[in-house]
């Protein structure tokens, strides 16, 4: 044990934390340089894409240190979202330590802070790292200030590196050893395993990712999973090296993997306690929660004979991502789909992509709810996070939101703009603290359904990407709601409905008329679009028919050039759904919640 | 109806006109050698095709050529095929081009119809296309045309020019129905990118009418010409009556097979479309060489054919059989199926007849958008 060192890299988005996790698994030689794929921990192509860890992976990397001893080093990899901060308070939770990774031309930014606070909850010990010292624009002085003044850590700890150049990076996996402490635990204690992630492989079912903190798994076993009790038999353990290595036994102090044949990785939930069954232990590990989606969209598949390809695939991709919900649904406009519930607007985005990059499917997704609370004059309470499950407006005695508190931090002379925005958006109860220098931090409380639509966007075009945020849901508050419906010719649109706030309702209806007269193409025949409330016409607006549009001549025999004209609109029109009789671009969807500023 | 045609393409011209992206070159040098080639062409292909009953000379400008070299290659067409004794053969002229003994020979060799591209009787408009006759010359040409005989000639108009007042257009319509003409094409000027034309307008030197006014100068046009007793029987195109219909134009609408012979020609056997190289040079050279002069050939799928079938039926008062609508929205369901006719019939886009989808007037107008839907 005295020669194992769990950590994690943890940073702001774009600090290069995947680059510096790909450095040091190349330079411990777990990979030859050849078939080194840049950034190894990243592997699904839509993470390499967008930059963005997704979901955690584990790696033990071998490392010979200048004391001439072998080390373990896991590096246990987080995701670099908010929308995922509990998967990365179960990563931390796993590790002694932490590389506290910071920009060196961006500096300390909102998640770097938060990051440092969870790292801090656990007790870790923190390497602050400065990044790309490489860059012009690098100002190192600045940051070593920062983690001073800002982050309360001992600036003289700090190690500098460039991940990109491969320059530091010996020094850190020395810092590693020699600063972060060896896990504790006693092997021969009943077995208490943390569960940090999850994965599925279609050979061998769900492949369990845990910290053994006390005793020891070996294949044979009978595990306990502490949350719902349910039992298994362990097929395989091991540790993650590039891929699976399996070992007679995993025990205190190591991150390793374990088969049990568990179907699905919904069965195991993130945080919970593996414990023997025949010799458990005491209490389950701290700080386990049951993640809540917080985000609810409904899916259909444009064509309806597509709806068990979709059913399909929804449940392949279940086996893969816990977090995310669906049960059936239908929408009187939209046909038969589901209803799924997401981490938050980025898991959202993720999840359409990967259902039609992976799965091939071309689908619709309803304007994204939060799960909103009524309290109905009989006492009872409903709880919906779909507008067309909205209660009868006269039966309903209390309507409340969900709340969260953001947390943002901005150079000073964007404060303004910032906090107009948060007024904008509804937020209340502000704090105002400085940093920095120059540096602001602020709190807001803001309606939950304000931040997950555009807020994001707004916010790093009013800091002018300057600005870093982050965020914890808080409570439910008591709230003006409405029901905001869309009528296109007529017809009711249930997948464009909204909840929204009464004092926002009208302007939210314009808005919404506005952006789908962006959205939907000129057609047949004259489109009226209108938002009501309550049977209240609060904005209308029209799209005008086509009147001509055919080419005056198509002979001399050429047809191949006009069919490969139509064969490209078509195309175009396949990722148009037809309702009643108006095909509406998948984009409209999204786009009511659009705001005027883009 | 469903015999093949056979299309002929002459690729010279005096001068390029600025609106047009047909194939041609100003260069008259290869005519001779050019004429040979045709001649070697049709033979390579009498295995192919075997009858014909509509003949078509277009260009380019086929009144370049001289009658004796027209007449060769008719010869030599009914030395290679059978061509049936009541074909329709056609020749593009030029007024201005063609004087009463060109016209006298042509009728002679057996064209029996003339497709005359007057464009417009306004003088400004015919300055704005570029195009080499005067006013004078047009209405000669349609005197001469009548004068050696011809009973079957169809005027080739265009309108929707910018800076064109209504009056103008209306004006040009009315003199061209003071001639009788058994056939009307009346083109909506649309630009093309290669053309000096559409480089005048990527340059802003002039708009092309709105949507809404291209609609109104469309539906005005189909007005007037069905109100003198024309059929309105494709987006362009006007006939006196049955008879006096376009049968070779008709072929491409009806998805029928024509040969096409010379450069840039095309050609359509059902299921296999093939073209010839876009440069005279290259497609003499083929030729010398006793080779095909295609660039490139294509095999259409069925959704292919589907697709052509609809886009090309709807463009005629014909329409398209309702069964092939089912086959192309096989992703609708029955119940959408039914709801986007309804709603065609009720904007007075389509009826259905005998089975049949056909596109009223102001459907040809949306032609391409109803092919789209249907």
């Amino acid at each position: 044990m005295e020669n194992i060192r769990n950590f994690s890299i943890i940073a702001h988005i774009d600090h290069g934390k995947s680059t510096l996790a790909d450095r040091l698994i190349q330079h411990t030689g777990v990979v030859n340089e050849r078939n080194f794929k840049d950034q190894i921990l990243d592997n699904m192509d839509i993470e390499r894409e967008r930059g963005i860890t997704i979901k955690s992976q584990a790696i033990c990397l071998p490392y010979k240190a200048r004391d001439g001893k072998t080390y373990m080093l896991n590096l246990i990899d987080t995701p670099g979202h908010v929308d995922f901060s509990y998967e990365v308070s179960r990563s931390l939770a796993s590790c002694e330590g932490v590389l506290l990774l910071i920009d060196a031309a961006q500096g300390v930014q909102a998640q770097t802070l938060a990051n440092l606070y969870l790292a801090m909850e656990h007790d870790l010990e923190i390497i602050p790292v400065i990044n790309k010292i490489d860059l012009p624009s690098a100002d190192v002085e600045r940051v070593i200030g920062q983690i001073d003044a800002e982050l309360g850590l001992d600036a003289d700890s700090h190690l500098q590196c460039s991940a990109k150049e491969g320059i530091g990076i010996e020094e850190i996996l020395e810092a590693v050893v020699e600063r972060i402490p060896p896990p504790e635990g006693d092997p021969e204690a009943p077995l208490a395993a943390l569960i940090f992630d999850a994965n599925y492989d279609p050979f061998r079912g769900t492949v369990i990712h845990c910290r053994i903190f006390t005793g020891q798994v070996k294949a044979g076993d009978t595990i306990r999973l502490m949350f719902n009790n349910a039992l298994y038999r362990v097929e395989e353990v091991g540790h993650f090296l590039l891929t699976r290595e399996k070992r007679d036994r995993i025990s205190a102090g190591e991150v390793g993997y374990i088969i049990a044949g568990v179907k699905t990785v919904s069965d195991v939930h993130t945080g919970d306690t593996i414990t023997l069954d025949n010799r458990p232990c005491a209490k389950a590990l701290p700080g386990f929660k049951e993640v809540k989606p917080v985000v609810f969209a409904s899916i259909y598949p444009i064509a309806s004979d597509d709806y068990e390809d979709l059913a399909d695939s929804l449940e392949k991709f279940k086996l893969n991502d816990a977090s995310f919900i669906y049960q059936k649904d239908s929408s009187v406009a939209l046909g038969q789909g589901f209803r799924c519930g997401f981490l938050g607007l980025l898991h959202l985005d993720i999840v359409q992509e990967r259902l039609e990059r992976e799965y091939d499917l071309s689908i619709i997704l309803s304007v994204p709810s939060v799960r909103y609370r009524f309290t109905l004059k009989n006492g009872g309470v409903l709880e919906v996070d779909n507008p067309s499950h909205h209660p009868d407006p006269a039966s309903i005695a209390k309507s409340e939101e969900p709340y969260i508190r953001a947390t943002m931090m901005m150079p000073e002379r964007y404060l303004g703009s910032v906090m107009k925005l948060c007024m904008d958006k509804r937020g209340a109860n502000s704090t105002l603290s400085y940093t920095g220098p120059g540096r602001v931090e602020l709190l807001y409380e803001m309606p939950l359904a304000e931040v997950i639509f555009d807020f994001y966007d707004r916010f790093k075009s009013v800091t002018q990407g300057y600005g870093s945020f982050d965020y914890d849901i808080i409570d439910y508050r008591e709230s003006q709601l409405v029901l905001l419906d869309i009528l296109v010719n007529g017809e009711k649109v249930d997948a464009l409905s909204q909840i929204v706030h009464r004092e926002r309702a009208r302007a939210r209806g314009l808005l919404a008329c506005e952006r789908l007269k962006e959205e939907i193409p000129r057609q047949m025949f004259k489109i009226a679009i209108q938002g009501v409330i309550g049977g209240e016409i609060v904005s209308r607006t029209t799209i005008s028919a086509f009147r001509k549009d055919v080419t005056a001549k198509c002979y001399g025999g050429d047809i191949t050039r006009k069919r490969k004209l139509l064969e490209k609109q078509k195309k175009g029109k396949k990722r148009m759904k037809m309702i009643g009789s108006v095909s509406i671009p998948q984009s409209a969807f999204l786009s009511v919640l659009r705001s005027e500023t883009e | 109806m469903t015999r093949p045609g056979l299309y002929v393409h002459v690729p010279f011209c005096e001068k390029k006109c600025a609106y047009c992206n047909f194939y041609s070159v100003t260069s008259l040098n290869d005519i001779p050698e050019y004429v040979n080639a045709i001649l070697k062409e049709l033979s390579l292909y009498n295995r192919d095709f075997s009858y014909f009953d509509t003949i078509y000379f277009g260009g380019g400008t086929p009144s370049l050529l001289s009658a004796a070299a027209l007449s060769d290659v008719l010869i030599h067409v009914r030395k290679t095929f059978t061509i049936a004794a009541d074909a329709e053969i056609t020749a593009e002229i030029n007024p201005g081009d063609a004087d009463l003994h060109f016209l006298v020979s042509l009728r002679q060799m057996g064209v029996n119809r003339l497709n005359i591209g007057i464009q417009s009787f306004d003088e400004d408009i015919l300055r704005f296309l570029d195009r080499r006759h005067t006013r004078e010359q047009a209405i000669q040409s349609i005197e001469q045309a009548r004068a050696a005989g011809f009973d079957n000639i169809g005027l080739d108009f265009m309108y929707g020019i910018p800076d064109h007042s209504l009056l103008s257009w209306k004006g040009t319509l009315s003199q061209a129905l003071s001639f009788h003409p058994e056939h009307l094409s009346c083109y909506q000027l649309s630009l093309e990118s290669d053309t000096p034309l559409g480089r005048r307008h990527q340059n802003n030197e002039f708009a092309l009418p709105g949507e809404d006014e291209q609609a109104e100068l469309f539906m005005l046009t189909s007005d007037i010409l069905t109100g003198a007793g024309y059929l309105h029987y494709e987006v362009s195109n006007f006939a006196r009556d049955d008879r006096c219909k376009s049968r070779h134009n008709q072929k491409y609408w009806r998805h029928v097979p024509y040969l096409g012979i010379g450069p840039a020609a095309h050609s359509f056997s059902g299921q296999r479309r093939w073209w010839n190289h876009r440069s005279v040079k290259q497609y003499l050279l083929d030729l010398r060489e006793d080779r095909r002069p295609l660039e490139a050939s294509e095999t259409l799928t069925l959704s292919q054919q589907r697709l052509e079938a609809s886009f090309l039926g709807l463009r005629t008062g014909e329409g398209i059989p309702l069964k092939h609508f089912s086959e192309q929205q096989e992703d609708m369901s029955p119940r959408e199926r039914e709801k986007v006719l309804e709603l065609l019939v009720q904007q007075g886009l389509i009826v259905i007849q005998d089975g049949f989808l056909k596109p009223t007037r102001r459907g040809l107008a949306v032609a391409d958008r109803l092919a789209l839907m249907l």
